[in-house]
């Protein structure tokens, strides 16, 4: 497809000679590489609180951002304003990093037009959320609403909201790519409280999405799935105990306890802390990190998920990554900065939150590869434990390795069965020593329902998780009872 | 510098194209950054961008759309926007606008713009990001690494215009000057950071002073160890008493209240803390980052006592959540630019107390100094409180050694109670401060 059909072409009139001019303003005091970001994010956001629409909020934001490397130094600057001379101005600013005559002799794109991502469409829409009706957004959310309340008559409170959004974007860079892609992205989330008499309230939450359009929630995640989920969520909790305090043999089941392997060792994975050195997983690749039975694979190529993307923000296509194979580190996740300075392949990992953002590594789809055991022999070989179904968020010190995941519905396991729920587990441990202690890995692997965001460094992300049920010998779980 | 008259504008067409009330925010940016590691300019950031937002009633119904575009086109799709959703919102028979006798701006120099910080060139300020981090590897051998070390400064300005006659603007600015160290013992690393943060460059700590204190927090927590599962007094120092106190916010602001989403909903009047505990928020003291002259509605900021000697006195409420409780605005909404206001605070502390933290430290036989907690662990509605932590054991008032690797865990209301001490050391670093705070018993999870 050539640039005039693409979207930043035919709304903004931008051609080929015109980037060219901007990739060489930015490359005029000297700089390695220079490229080019532009963005056009549409969202919609619509409420509903106590059964009525009390907030909807609809917004357009558009801008470039321009980046100048120069060895290991970058410069950057952004415009909300596409004309040529505020592009040129930001340019010459992005450009104060370098100093020297240019090295890049003439920038230039592959011949064939444009690297139109979508010729490899991850997430083809039936209709695009601009097309669709406020009114049929708003019969969602409705949707939820009555079913959270009819789900159970200690629902006192229920908020259900759908948000998305259509970002179109085009990268081009002084090495000859020139890439634009159309990336949806929607979540339906319910947030409910429930209370039995006078007694304290408990909350439930659900939501997911994806890359999708919103048929997916009238087909295969509807309001009413996630309103049962948000009320289950909060009745059991209803009846929990205090979590437990100590060291104990942890079980997480499937889907989005996939988050321990965020944190325990997907942020110590991205390159950016490997080459500064300051990443507990620094300089132990092709040790061993995990129990042998532990796979771990970083995929942004996974049809309609929320951590996919056809090419990442430096136009780079993203792929299948290896991280952990067998319990062995195998790699970094880079972008295209690291990957020069630690002279490897980027795996298309460079991602920002918006073009006012320098893109960095970052995770797309995590998971562990299923293992061959039973979930329910997994449960039956833990003579007393702790079992997490669910987790709110995490976070993690990269240097120490030191991690802490929340559990929101967790159950006691005591004689190889689940018996009680208790609340306010937290757990913790130290990424490069937690998944040693993995002894089976269950052959039911689910990804999760899409709703995670990842942050890091103050930018924010859609990003997926997975694992299949996991036992884990000793962990440390952090709650009040003895 | 952007044009008032913009913001006033687009309630006027909003208010011509069928809204009965209507309100604009414009926002305008600048941020500079300047990062560099290893002692070498890592990272040059410099850029600016403006938004404008509209939020509109046409009867008790609400729209809101916002946009980067402000050129007279987008701005008319703005406003066309926000009416479809009216057109679409359930009627909220709450929803409203201040009235217009509670409207109104704080008149005097609030000093929340400083004009010293623009006169720092690039050069300087990339000098004393390189000073900053310098002073932190310079300070212990075992400080063998670096995340780096960064200047930043912002500028911006605010505007706010509404159907009843309101139409303000203030400018801000800030700069700050950090640093994160990575020190190494053995194969074992560890990271701490310190900052410095202002409204005005003269207020800014030195460089030195930045990056020792960084450096000092790095290398006490090397060798750290994990402890036996007990039940101990806990410290929280400075930096993560802040924390704590952002989590009382959390239970006071109107809209957790009013849904009775908070562990002190219906509790006004009541003794929720311990007698030496009280908690203000004041949006007036000049030159913090928590004051402004009005809210995100056009309500003067103001000074609001929450707790005072234990007892609960007052909510933070913007319009909305005044209404819904019966109760009248304090002056707190808060928003980005556009949609309904939520509540937000201003200058949110906890008063000091007359100990000097080494004194408390001294009084604890046994117990753990909280440096750092992670992990979101707070719940508001329950007052279930569980996070990762990191710090200093105390054996007989003195430090012992550092631990990690750990949770500390209790529940807000029990804590709240059991505050023991506060220290004498309340320092305005962000729009929440607190001193150092000692809570007689937790939970601390370890092996």
């Amino acid at each position: 497809m050539p640039l005039s059909d693409s979207f930043f072409g035919q709304k903004f009139a931008i051609t080929e000679h015109d980037l060219e001019s901007y990739l060489s303003e930015a490359l005029s005091a000297g700089g390695d590489y220079a490229d080019l970001y532009f963005e056009y994010l549409a969202t919609s956001q619509l409420t509903i609180d106590e059964s009525i629409v009390k907030s909807a909020v609809q917004g357009v934001s558009l801008g470039v951002g321009v980046r100048v490397i120069s060895g290991e130094r970058t410069g950057y600057a952004y415009s909300d304003d596409l004309s040529p001379e505020k592009i040129r101005r930001a340019a010459r600013v992005a450009a104060c990093i370098a100093n020297g005559p240019s090295k890049v002799d003439k920038t230039g794109f592959v011949k064939n037009g444009i690297n139109d991502a979508r010729r490899r469409d991850l997430y083809p829409l039936v209709t695009a959320p601009n097309e669709t009706s406020l009114a049929e957004r708003v019969d969602l959310v409705k949707r939820a609403d009555r079913a959270a309340r009819a789900a159970d008559r200690r629902v006192f409170q229920v908020q259900a909201s759908y948000i998305d959004s259509l970002r179109q974007i085009l990268v081009a860079t002084s090495d000859g790519v020139l890439s634009t892609d159309r990336q949806p992205l929607a979540r339906l989330g319910v947030a409910i409280l429930a209370r039995e008499g006078d007694g304290v309230a408990q909350r439930g939450y659900s939501g997911g999405g994806g890359r999708v359009g919103l048929e997916f929630f009238e087909t295969e995640k509807t309001p009413e799935h996630f309103a049962g989920e948000a009320v289950r969520q909060a009745i059991v909790l209803l009846n929990a105990a205090p979590a437990p305090a100590g060291e104990m043999t942890v079980v997480l089941g499937p889907g989005w306890p996939g988050v321990l392997l965020h944190e325990a060792v997907g942020h110590g994975l991205e390159a950016d802390f490997n080459r500064k050195k300051v990443s507990a997983f620094s300089d132990r690749i092709g040790q061993q990190v995990a129990s042998p039975l532990c796979t771990v694979i970083d995929d942004g190529t996974i049809r309609n998920r929320r951590g996919s993307l056809n090419v990442d923000d430096e136009g780079v296509a993203t792929q299948e990554n290896v991280l952990i194979e067998k319990g062995v580190l195998r790699g970094y996740l880079t972008d295209k900065l690291s990957s020069q300075l630690l002279r490897s392949r980027t795996t298309g990992s460079g991602r920002r939150e918006s073009y006012q953002h320098i893109p960095m590594p970052r995770m797309t789809n995590t998971f562990m590869l299923a293992g061959d055991s039973d979930p329910e022999d997994i449960i039956r070989s833990t003579q007393r434990g702790l079992y997490c179904a669910n987790f709110g968020g995490g976070q993690v010190d990269i240097t120490s390795g030191n991690f802490v995941f929340n559990a929101s519905e967790s159950y006691l396991i005591e004689d190889g069965r689940i018996t009680r729920p208790v609340r306010g587990a937290m757990l913790t441990g130290n990424g490069p020593e937690a998944l040693k202690h993995v002894s089976m890995v269950g052959h039911d692997l689910k990804l999760d329902e899409g709703m995670g965001i990842c942050g890091k460094e103050g930018q924010s992300v859609p990003v997926g998780v997975g694992i299949p049920t996991i036992k884990i010998d000793r962990m440390t779980v952090g709650g009040i009872a003895g | 510098m952007i044009d008032p008259q913009l913001a006033r504008d687009a309630v006027r067409l909003a208010m011509e194209c069928g809204a009965t009330d209507a309100e604009c925010t414009l926002a305008e940016g600048q941020e500079f950054s300047a990062q560099v590691r290893m002692r070498s300019l890592e990272t040059l950031k410099d850029a600016g961008s403006r938004r404008v937002g509209l939020r509109v009633l046409v009867g008790k119904c609400v729209g809101s759309a916002h946009t980067s575009d402000l050129s007279s086109a987008g701005v008319r799709q703005m406003v066309d926007s926000a009416l479809a959703i009216a057109a679409i919102a359930t009627e909220d028979p709450y929803a409203d606008l201040p009235d217009a006798s509670e409207l109104g701006s704080l008149s005097g120099d609030l000093q929340l713009y400083s004009d010293d910080i623009q006169s720092v060139d690039t050069p300087a300020r990339i000098q004393a990001a390189l000073e900053t981090e310098e002073a932190a590897l310079s300070w212990d051998p075992r400080i063998t690494n670096s995340e780096g070390a960064s200047f930043s400064a912002y500028s911006g300005e605010r505007v706010f215009a509404n159907s009843r006659g309101f139409l303000g603007s203030y400018r801000t600015s800030s700069c700050s000057l950090s640093t994160t160290p990575v020190a190494r013992q053995g194969d074992a690393m560890e990271r701490d950071f310190w900052y410095s943060s202002a409204r005005s460059h003269s207020k800014l700590d030195s460089p030195a002073a930045v990056g020792r204190r960084a450096a000092e927090r790095t290398v006490r927590r090397l060798g750290a160890r994990k402890v036996p599962t007990q039940k101990v007094p806990v410290i929280f120092d400075s930096v993560t008493a802040r924390s704590l106190i952002g989590n009382i916010f959390e239970a006071v602001e109107g809209d957790a209240i009013y849904r009775k989403a908070s562990f002190l909903a219906g509790k006004l009047g009541e003794r929720v803390a311990s007698e030496n505990v009280t908690v203000v928020d004041d949006g007036e003291m000049p030159g913090l980052f928590g004051t402004s002259p009005f809210d995100d509605e056009g309500v003067p900021s103001r000074r609001t006592m929450v707790i005072e000697r234990g007892v609960l006195q007052g909510y933070l409420l913007n319009t909305y959540t005044a209404r819904k409780l019966g109760m009248r605005t304090t002056g707190n909404a808060a928003r980005g630019v556009t949609g309904n206001a939520g509540v937000g605070h201003g200058n949110f502390f906890l008063r000091q107390g007359e100990r000097s933290p080494e004194e408390i430290i001294r009084g604890v036989r046994h117990g753990l100094y909280v440096t750092e907690l992670i992990g979101q662990g707070a719940n508001i509605v329950t007052g279930d409180y569980s996070r990762g932590a990191a710090g200093l054991w105390i054996e007989n008032g003195e430090f012992a050694y550092p631990v990690s690797e750990i949770t500390v865990a209790a529940n807000l209301c029990e804590m709240l109670m059991d505050v023991e001490a506060i220290g004498s050391d309340l320092e305005f670093r962000g729009s929440v401060a607190s001193p150092t705070l000692l809570v007689r018993e937790m939970t601390v999870s370890g092996r």
